[in-house]
């Protein structure tokens, strides 16, 4: 009846996980009691949850995203501290049976659903809004890849509490995966989490990539559009030719441990270095999707808090394109201990090589478009030239691991695991920070307060080289990646060090933390409100609505005229918002719980997959069938806004711009 | 100048109404293209670790294949005939027409379970070896396809019964479901000539 589901997987015998479970019961019941008190669930319901808005997805994203990030972080902190304890005659807190699956969580979630979420999260509110359009080319499939990647996340928490998770690192390499040596639920877990957000995160790929194409404001053509735009469009390319290959690796697993097929089996005549084939041509291409919307971010923001255009905007777009076209043939890099020959490696090296000419010309474009210019430190700069300096840094060590000589020496050692937070932290996450900070004022009608910001900022960025420089001197000194424990002295004092970057790293997100109470709760200061719509004197077309948008976004679609088109608007006194009309009716998309049922019924079969249990799987998947066909059916999704009312909220905003310009 | 801006984004408002559906179908089936792709791929590398079992010279029959092969092409051609009576607004022709089709691409799937239910029987399933793993991952992966595209005609079957006319929507559903069932007609050839033939050379 259950499957293999029983009393016995509840892992009441850990008290870390007994202690976070009553944690996350606690809060739980808390937020869902204040929603029951303040009576908040038909407006959750209706205004969110169902929401077909790109505003309001963005939101959920990066809320989304948060949370994963404290998942995230509470893994890497104990890997840090079991590290810093576990040394010579001391075994650590944590076994390694719980170690191995804190590891593999801290990857996978860091990954898919702090990166992903978040980057989708600021793809949501920035590209209709950058291109002119009224939403994404496809509302629905937006609601549901959310749900999609909201559902997955859950899966994997669940895995907390019931049964494991996997054990096999990030990427679930076999034979490890295979049932002959994780005959657990863990890698099951692994396995339908990645799929069910893959689902959503390639509809987000074609979603954007045909908004992008098909939605662009008139006047807008190729090399007019905004450079976080292109980033977008390059990401959803790679997005949507590497993920299917994502799918099929992570699908041929699945087979192998549900129907005993022999793709990566050590018999049978199955080949594990296909799997690392195929799992690296998505995992290369990934890495690309996440850092080039942060070049996006700072394309965006260096210039804004520089009071100067782009340097070298061309440049910069053939610089993202080419990252995207080379970021596909770099993958046996990850690989070359296989030993696939002298010939081989060597390609793949020198094409490693070359990312990073693409890559320093779009660092000189931003150095350059601060030289020279009235440049602000305001919250986002810090993020922006801390970027600067860290991925550089990033960007070199991975230079130095692109030969293949150098890594046979480093691979698999702590100087990888450096190397990629190098970059990730440093490019990723450092971007998507910039990114809130810099269009939070648009999400919400407030800016964000910078005080904290900039605490967050230095702890981050103190925090960042305590803890992993440390690690590129542990790779040299010869510890790999994954070890539970450890018996040279030497190493001992390098991971303190680690711990207490890890320990600045914790500081830097409580003032992230603050940084958001505070902004909230002064919220009202007439300093803090984004009346104008235009709080940094933006370039691109975000910025001529108001703070937040209306529903519709334009209330007429702007003509671009010029790259930048909003400054060429404001310098030659064009009204980008023809205020005052006329306006007509607006055709909208309506709210539909399709996408959250579908993402339920997909947790259910996902759950029930993963234990063998199979009367709820068929129900779970014709749940999903079902609500497919029943949507299909529906007549009634879309409606107008009426003129009157364009006009009423129009005017409105146009009333407060001049009592703004009047002060 | 204002006015101008006006009247020209009011034409071009027009244009965004232009629904981004079929489009937006094609470019999905080019992902999914990548997925077939990614299996040919794996057939390619594991085609010969037969692990000391049959290859597809021993497994593979011409006469079911050609059946196979016959009843899908040709149900292409009769969606084809859909598409045209669409094109005219002719609601029962069009349900006659899908109706064909998927009464084809039901005897397509059944003489392909009927194939895969013979070779398990015989010992030679998919946990037999890396080959078969792959030869039946990457063939049951097209007919789970054309599966899901037989459900998703008697989904419109059952939309168009009853109505008189054929709405945008509508077509463009009917142009969706068409290029998914042409796409994999091509991936059949594929299959067809480099799973199949190939192997019996």
């Amino acid at each position: 009846m259950l499957g293999r589901l029983s009393f016995s997987a509840i892992p009441l015998d850990v008290p870390i996980l007994v202690g976070t479970f009553l944690g996350v019961a606690i809060i739980g019941l808390a937020v869902l009691g204040l929603i029951t008190y303040y009576g908040k669930w038909g407006y959750l319901w209706k205004e969110w949850l169902t929401s077909v808005d790109h505003k309001r997805l963005a939101v959920m994203y990066i809320v989304l995203a948060l949370v994963a990030l404290f998942r995230g972080f509470a893994d890497a902190i104990m890997m840090r501290t079991q590290l810093a304890m576990a040394y010579a005659g001391n075994p650590g807190y944590l076994p390694p049976h719980h170690y191995d699956q804190i590891f593999s969580a801290h990857g996978t979630i860091m990954i898919f659903f702090l990166a992903m979420a978040f980057m989708t999260g600021l793809f949501n509110f920035v590209v209709p809004l950058q291109i002119g359009a009224r939403d994404v080319a496809f509302p629905f499939l937006n609601n549901l890849s959310f749900w999609m990647t909201a559902i997955a996340f859950i899966l994997v928490n669940v895995s907390l509490f019931i049964g494991e998770f996997s054990q096999c690192g990030w990427l679930a390499y076999p034979p490890l995966s295979e049932s002959q040596f994780s005959p657990g639920v863990g890698v099951d877990y692994y396995i339908w989490a990645i799929q069910l957000s893959g689902v959503g995160t390639l509809l987000t790929g074609v979603n954007f990539f045909v908004t992008i194409v098909k939605m662009r404001a008139p006047g807008m053509t190729w090399m007019k559009m905004p450079v976080f735009t292109w980033t977008a469009f390059c990401s959803s390319i790679l997005i949507m030719v590497s993920f299917p290959v994502l799918t099929v690796a992570v699908a041929l697993l699945g087979l192998d441990r549900y129907f005993g097929m022999h793709f990566f089996t050590n018999d049978g005549g199955g080949n594990q270095m296909l799997y690392l084939s195929l799992i690296w041509s998505w995992g290369h291409p990934e890495v690309y999707i996440l850092v080039i919307p942060a070049f996006g971010v700072f394309s965006e923001v260096v210039p804004a808090f520089s009071g100067k255009p782009l340097f070298g905007y061309g440049t910069m777009v053939y610089a993202t394109c080419s990252i995207m076209v080379l970021s596909f043939i770099v993958w046996v890099h990850h690989f070359f201990t296989m030993g696939a020959g002298p010939d081989v490696n060597a390609f793949f090296g020198i094409a490693t090589m070359i990312i990073s000419i693409p890559t320093g010309v779009k660092l000189f474009n931003w150095m350059f478009t601060m030289y020279k210019g009235r440049v602000q430190f305001h919250a986002c700069m810090y993020w922006a030239v801390g970027f600067m300096v860290t991925f550089t840094i990033g960007g070199m060590t991975g230079v130095m691991m692109a030969i293949p000589g150098a890594d046979f020496v480093l691979h698999n050692s702590l100087f990888l695991i450096a190397h990629f937070h190098n970059v990730i932290i440093g490019g990723v996450y450092f971007g998507y920070i910039c990114g809130m900070n810099f269009w939070f004022p648009k999400v919400m009608g407030f800016k964000m307060n910078e005080t904290w910001g900039i605490r967050a900022f230095w702890f981050w960025f103190v925090g960042f080289y305590f803890a992993f420089v440390p690690l590129y001197v542990l790779g040299f000194d010869g510890m790999t990646r994954r070890m539970n424990h450890y018996d040279n002295p030497e190493w001992h004092i390098w991971l303190l060090i680690a711990e207490v970057g890890a320990v600045l790293i914790l500081f830097g997100i409580v003032c992230q933390l603050t940084q958001l109470y505070v902004t909230i709760r002064d919220r009202n200061l007439p300093a803090n409100r984004d009346v104008t719509g235009d709080p940094w004197n933006g370039r691109a077309l975000e910025w001529s609505t108001s703070s937040p948008p209306p529903p519709y976004n334009f209330a007429i679609v702007p003509h671009v005229h010029e790259l930048d088109a909003f400054m060429h608007d404001k310098e030659n006194g064009i009204d980008t918002r023809c205020a005052g009309g006329p306006y007509a009716p607006i055709h909208m998309p309506k709210n539909t719980a399709a996408g959250f049922l579908i993402g339920v019924f997909s947790l259910v079969f996902g759950f029930a997959a993963v234990w063998y249990i199979w009367w709820l799987a068929a129900i779970g998947l014709i749940g999903v069938i079902g609500t497919i066909i029943a949507r299909s059916a529906n007549k009634d999704i879309d409606y107008y806004i009426p003129a009157e009312e364009v006009a009423r909220i129009e005017n409105e905003h146009s009333r407060k711009l001049m009592a703004q310009a009047a002060e | 100048m204002a006015h101008d801006t006006t009247v020209q984004t009011a034409g071009h408002d027009e244009h965004h109404h232009e629904s981004p559906v079929v489009f937006g179908f094609w470019v999905y089936l080019m992902t999914d293209c990548i997925i077939f792709g990614s299996l040919f791929a794996v057939f390619a590398v594991l085609h010969n670790q037969v692990n000391g079992g049959p290859s597809g010279r021993d497994l593979f029959e011409y006469s079911g294949l050609a059946q196979e092969t016959a009843l899908l092409l040709i149900s292409s051609i009769t969606y084809g005939f859909g598409m045209i009576a669409a094109h005219k607004n002719e609601v029962s022709k069009v349900i006659m027409w899908l109706g064909v089709t998927f009464l084809l691409g039901l005897g397509f799937v059944g003489l392909e379970l009927n194939e895969f239910a013979h070779m398990i029987h015989e010992g030679n399933g998919p946990d037999r070896s890396a080959f078969l793993s792959s030869f039946f991952t990457l063939v049951s992966t097209h007919g789970l396809h054309v599966t899901c595209g037989l459900i998703w005609l008697v989904t419109l079957i059952v939309q168009l019964m009853g109505t008189t006319e054929i709405p945008e929507r509508m077509m463009n559903k009917l142009t969706c479901l068409s290029l998914f069932w042409h796409f994999l007609d091509i991936v059949w050839i594929c299959v067809f000539t480099y799973v199949y033939l190939a192997s019996m050379i």
